[in-house]
């Protein structure tokens, strides 16, 4: 399969990258990883006539902690993510996320970045900075701005950033006391987008009661989705198995998924509702432990 | 129709050619180069038949442009073999009866080298994850696993020539 033929321009510095897309406006697409957009060309369900590579573009690659935030540069690659060992160590839900995106050769170039900026509601990073009520960061001509995740994702493959935007960073708050997070996707087999998926963020209180709940759903929506009624479930209560249960159950019927070849509606709708126990359950132990 | 100049190194020959853009490496390293080792699987991203190293790390080459690898490095299976001497990997697969139809193998191998390069005594598990993006129709990966422990031990034994043909320039 040959991509429809387009004008390659790569970008030193976000300056210039930013200059390119204002020049061409709607007609130009940043490549990052490729790994969503170069299959998207392959099958003409993308035909940018110019690509903006960023790759070259310094600065957007590194993990950083700073002013009670984590800073993941746009362009850090899932492979980097999952064996960074800040991740591993103070936010196991992000290198739980990264282990599991599609396989090891797709993430030695996927970038978190991209996976955010696709939009696609099958992507797992979505639903983890959901939980975690992360800031998207974008440069425009006009400067930077902080989007909050809530805002972010507009629709399927539809994201809050305008043509000449590009996303630079994802802050995440730093952990708090007590806290404990987890990512639990079934697929069909490696590399598979998520039948259905689930991230669950908690942080206890000093009486042990949950004084933070974050939930995300992967791919059982036209949009990442924030669990929301299924927090509020949550926040003052005492963690127990009941309660998990019904927050479960609180996210399951907020999902809307639809029957395809991952299997029908229902299907879903029992994995989603499976995958947030047991990643309430994995985020409980962890925030016990820590 | 757009040609750009690129520059790159595969299997540590040196390259200046023109490419059109839309060109996929894949195609740039089959088709231009005649590299015909380096196969095309699915070409949906999904098989791994068509992975080699771009500055060392395994990748899908029917996912990345050619024109993405200008300055860069590049080794495919061509690369391997040395004045004659298969590469410790390549003994494996030889050895341990790592393949049947061999459709896979090209890219099995340098997904291989590259986990042998960054651990040099992979657990049975670690090696499955590695291979994971690397689907084979035949084997049933057991003796795909065997070789690639074959290859970590040779190497292992052999430490400072095998290393050097490992680097791959
Ligand atoms: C076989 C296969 C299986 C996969 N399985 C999974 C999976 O299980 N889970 C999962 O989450 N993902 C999966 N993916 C998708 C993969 O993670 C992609 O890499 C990711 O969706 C996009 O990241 P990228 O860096 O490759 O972006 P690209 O493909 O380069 O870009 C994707 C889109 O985002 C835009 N974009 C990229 N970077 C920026 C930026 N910094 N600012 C603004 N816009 C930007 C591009 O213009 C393009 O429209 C899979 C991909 C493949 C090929
Ligand atoms: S041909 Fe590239 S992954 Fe299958
Ligand atoms: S040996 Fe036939 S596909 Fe692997």
């Amino acid at each position: 399969m040959i991509p429809a033929p387009f004008s390659y321009r790569r970008a030193a510095s976000i300056e210039e990258a930013i200059a390119l897309l204002q020049q061409y406006g709607g007609d130009a697409k940043i490549l990052s990883g490729g790994q969503s957009l170069i299959p998207m060309m392959k099958f003409r369900l993308a035909e940018p006539a110019v690509i903006v590579d960023i790759n070259g573009v310094p600065g957007l690659d590194t993990i950083e902690e700073h002013n009670g935030l984590l800073a993941i540069g746009g362009l850090v690659r899932e492979t980097t993510l999952e064996r960074s060992p800040l991740i591993r160590q103070q936010y196991p839900i992000i290198a739980d996320t990264a282990e599991v995106i599609a396989d090891p050769l797709v993430r030695n170039l996927a970038t978190v970045g991209g996976n955010l900026a696709h939009g696609d509601p099958a992507n797992d990073h979505p639903a983890t900075m959901l939980a975690l009520r992360a800031e998207v960061v974008a440069r425009g001509p006009s400067g930077e701005r902080v989007i909050p995740i809530d805002e972010f994702f507009v629709d399927t493959f539809t994201t809050a950033l305008a043509p000449d935007e590009i996303l630079t960073e994802i802050r995440v708050p730093a952990p708090p006391p007590h806290c404990g997070g987890a990512y639990m996707k079934f697929e069909r087999k490696v590399g598979d987008y998520a039948v259905a998926a689930a991230a669950a963020f908690l942080a206890l209180d000093e009486a042990g009661k949950i004084a933070r709940a974050g939930i995300g759903l992967t791919n059982v929506y036209h949009k990442p989705l924030r669990a929301e009624a299924a927090e509020r479930a949550l926040l003052g209560q005492a963690p127990s198995d009941e309660l998990f249960r019904a927050a479960a159950e609180l996210a399951a019927q907020a999902a809307d998924p639809t029957s395809d070849l991952r299997g029908p509606a229902e299907y879903k709708r029992a994995v989603a509702r499976t995958m947030t126990l047991r990643a309430l359950q994995k985020a409980l132990s962890r925030a016990r432990a820590a | 129709m757009e040609r750009v100049p690129i520059q790159l190194t595969v299997n540590g020959q040196s390259y200046q050619v023109e490419v059109e853009p839309r060109m996929l490496l894949v195609h740039f390293i089959r088709d231009v180069l005649n590299l015909t080792g380096t196969h095309i699987g699915c070409d949906t991203t999904s098989c791994g038949a068509c992975t080699v190293l771009w500055n060392g790390r395994p990748v899908k080459s029917c996912t990345v442009f050619a024109v993405q690898a200008d300055g860069g490095e590049l080794l495919t299976v061509e690369g391997l073999e040395r004045d004659g001497q298969l590469h410790p990997v390549q003994e494996g697969f030889w050895e341990e009866h790592g393949l049947q139809c061999g459709f896979c193998t090209p890219g099995m191998m340098m997904t291989a080298v590259a986990l042998l390069q960054e651990n040099p005594d992979p657990s049975e598990e670690e090696i499955r994850k590695a291979i994971s993006g690397n689907l084979c129709r035949c084997t049933g990966y057991v003796n795909i696993v065997k070789a690639i422990q074959y290859a970590a031990h040779t190497m292992r034994e052999t430490v400072p020539a095998a290393a050097g043909i490992a680097e791959g320039e």
